[in-house]
């Protein structure tokens, strides 16, 4: 196998072309935004404001609590309505702030960090805590924990995934075709924080014009330590693992890190915000998201304010026909949720309507044993066996069968004949697995 | 928007077009060349030979169904497959109630019993053929002609034995030219080579099949024949050979599902095969060498559970 890929994959029909050619543009500001506290993994953040207290955009509205946590801010100028519970894109409600819009849009003072060669490498990492960064790509993990690996472990290859292998999504892919030197910038800024020699920035073959744009936005004199790595389409190849085997040939073991194989992974948004918080100072408050599927009317690549309800931006695009089933994010990892109300939050990528015939899920058949789930798995684990081990709630037999290396990534939904869940399935074992090692820790705490 | 009822389910959210029942379409629409080229070799008997297999084999799976209270699922089309397949695999002047009988078996006792499509450990056709072969020696082993363009040449044809058995018996290594066209004894379905590779060549660039246990199989008979004095051409296309590696070793319910699993599958069965022909008391061993394999897939399937992404050998 050459490298530049990986073992398995699927190639899902990519349904790109209605907004791949579509510039951002800003979404209409909102009435009212609600912004989750809880928008990365780890803690959520403590709530600094009160209801009836104004705020300016960008002012920073809950602090990190701990080290694996980011502060929220503000994406709107207004009245803090509330600050309570509502129910956020994961279908459970959380401690958020509700904020009504006032028109003045006004923001609070931004300062920019400095010179990006004269910045030490904690002054990259506070700017990305200060300005609540997170990965973009959906994962959310706060990127300046990425940002500090431990001395015992250098990096030395940053990677921009640029990828954006779910179908549908154009949010990054218009980034890099619109905002290459801010890629750019924010790659060399990810590279300086961590004293990584190598730095690359990876585009799947179907995005000429991006790869083009990010040739072209490369300083001169960097030519030698930043390049535009050009990979087949093929999904998941933006999944962290298989993109850096592709691009360095190296495998992050079961249960690892791409750390330990001296590697760091930041999404092509994710560097855009960063670019942004060291240039002038602006806090993550706002994103590209890609609206889009059978049921919008006018599909659009939108720079949108965290917080914004869903319903807003369908409101803007238009809807068509009957709506069967609303994904946030790409139609291969997205979540469906069960109302419109839901905020757009960091790490929504996507909104996608689908239509009630395709919202079904195709009725199951038997397993016949294909092996096309085997084929296909980049992880090359049995999906087959796995969900069947999980079906019959065998937990062992699933953890040694290698469940918990599975990404999630639905290749084997997706390809198989029989349309058997999987992926659901094996999440169930994953989710088993671990509940059950944390009762037996704590257990053996007592 | 707020007002519609929405749907909700786990991603992913979209599928691959291809069905089982796209699948088993596939398999019998491969067949359809050699189920013809039955028909005018053997004649209008072999026709209803197959018909009535696959008749008898889609009644059963739906009775049993039935008895067990389950969802009939005989329109998923693999029951007719192995109806086809067992009467392809049959000599062309087998009775029909023989057929029937065969073909019953391979569905209740093969199939059914062991729960159904997906479930069976072992083929069922070549369950089905191996109940006749044991129940009935003498009419699986004549070879009559009841009719068809075989039975105008006349009296030698219609009296010879088939090319295995003249090879066995009289040392006598038949000409390719009717091995690959199919104007020679045998069974219904295995006589033209011409035929099954048609079917063969739609599966395989369908990826209905994979080419693994079929290069695997005909690879190893064909390397261990020649290494042996024999003909490799010849032991390819002189008996079931060429049907069994492309129509029923790759079964997929009974063969493994691993890449690496499929290459000693199939290199067992040719194994097996050359053992039994070359050394064995029987002239033919298709339907042995794939059964016995059938048996080691789960084995297989374990034993070549491909090393996960990034996981290091354990150092012992």
């Amino acid at each position: 196998m050459a490298l530049g890929s990986f073992r398995g994959g699927v190639h899902p029909r990519p349904a790109k072309e209605r907004t791949a050619g579509k510039p951002i543009e800003p979404a209409p500001r909102p009435a009212q935004v609600v912004i989750p506290l809880a928008q990365s993994l780890g803690a959520p953040a403590k709530p600094l404001v009160a209801a009836g207290e104004r705020v300016k955009a960008g002012q920073k509205i809950g602090e990190a609590q701990g080290f694996v946590s980011v502060p929220v801010h503000a994406s709107v100028s207004g009245k803090v309505v509330s600050v309570g519970q509502a129910l956020n894109p994961l279908a459970v409600e959380g401690p958020a702030v509700t904020i009504a819009a006032d028109p003045e849009d006004e923001w609070v003072e931004l300062t920019p960090a400095g010179d990006l060669e004269e910045l030490p490498p904690e002054a990259i990492r506070a700017a990305a805590l200060n300005a609540g960064l997170v990965g973009l790509g959906g994962a959310t993990f706060p990127s300046h924990v990425k940002l500090s690996p431990p001395p015992e472990k250098p990096v030395d290859t940053v990677i921009i995934n640029g990828c954006e292998c779910e179908p549908y999504l154009t949010a990054d892919h218009r980034l890099m075709v619109e905002r290459p030197n801010e890629v750019i910038f924010g790659l060399r800024a990810i590279r300086r924080a961590v004293g990584a020699a190598r730095a690359v920035v990876a585009v799947e073959d179907n995005k000429p014009d991006a790869a083009e744009a990010l040739a072209k936005a490369i300083p001169p004199g960097e030519a030698a330590g930043v390049e535009v790595r050009v990979l087949p389409t093929k999904y998941p190849q933006g999944a962290e693992k298989q993109l850096i085997y592709a691009v360095t040939g190296r495998k992050v073991p079961p249960g690892k890190l791409p750390m330990d194989v001296g590697v760091l992974v930041h999404n092509a948004g994710t560097a855009v915000a960063l670019a942004e918080a060291l240039r002038t100072g602006k806090p993550l408050v706002e994103r590209v998201v890609t609206v889009t599927g059978s049921r919008v009317k006018e599909p659009k690549n939108l720079l949108v304010r965290i917080g914004t309800p869903v319903s807003a931006l369908l409101d803007y695009c238009g809807l068509t026909g009957e709506a069967g089933k609303l994904v946030l994010g790409g139609p291969m990892m997205g979540l469906s949720q069960a109302s419109a109300e839901v905020p757009v939050t960091k790490g929504t990528s996507g909104v996608l309507v689908l239509s009630p015939e395709e919202a079904q899920l195709p009725p199951e058949a038997p397993c016949i044993k294909c092996g096309r789930c085997v084929d296909v798995c980049p992880m090359s684990l049995l999906p087959l066996f796995l969900a069947k081990y999980a079906e019959h709630g065998l937990w062992d037999e699933a953890e040694s069968g290698g469940a918990l290396d599975c990404i999630e990534c639905g290749s084997c939904s997706y390809v198989c004949p029989a349309k058997r869940r999987l992926v659901q399935e094996i999440r169930l074992a994953k989710q088993t697995i671990q509940a059950n090692r944390k009762r037996a820790q704590a257990a053996a705490g007592k | 928007m707020s007002e519609q009822l929405l749907i909700l389910t786990s991603s992913p959210h979209i599928f691959d077009g291809d069905t089982v029942d796209g699948i088993m379409r596939a398999v019998l629409v491969a067949l359809i060349p050699s189920a013809l080229a039955g028909l005018y070799f053997f004649g209008v008997h072999a026709a209803w030979l197959m018909l009535a297999c696959m008749a008898a084999a889609v009644a059963s799976e739906a009775a049993v169904q039935a008895l067990r209270k389950k969802p009939i699922t005989v329109r998923d089309g693999s029951a007719l497959i192995t109806g086809l397949l067992l009467a392809l695999s049959l000599p062309p002047a087998t009775p029909v109630g023989m057929g029937v009988l065969g073909s019953t078996v391979a569905i209740v006792l093969a199939k059914q019993l062991f729960g159904g499509l997906g479930t069976n450990p072992f083929n069922p056709a070549l369950i089905g053929r191996a109940f006749l072969a044991a129940a009935f020696p003498v009419q699986l082993t004549t070879w009559n002609v009841l009719g068809g363009k075989l039975a105008q040449f006349g009296a030698d044809a219609l009296t010879s034995a088939t090319p295995l058995k003249l090879w066995k018996m009289q040392h006598v290594t038949s000409s390719l030219g009717p091995l690959f066209f199919g104007n020679r004894l045998g069974s219904i379905g295995e006589t033209s080579t011409l035929a099954i590779l048609l079917g063969a060549a739609f599966l395989l660039a369908r990826r209905v099949i994979d080419w693994r246990i079929p290069a695997a199989y005909l690879g190893t008979v064909a390397l261990l024949s020649a290494l042996l004095g024999q003909s490799p051409l010849f032991h390819l296309m002189a008996g079931g050979l060429m049907l069994g590696a492309f129509f029923m070793a790759t079964d997929l319910v009974t063969s493994p599902v691993t890449r690496l699993g499929r290459w000693v599958f199939g290199i067992g069965a040719g194994l097996i095969l050359v053992v039994i022909r070359l050394y064995g008391g029987l002239p033919e061993g298709v339907t042995y060498s794939i059964l016995i394999m059938n048996g080691f897939t789960p084995l297989i399937n374990r034993a070549t559970t491909p090393r996960r992404f990034g996981e290091v050998k354990a150092r012992a």
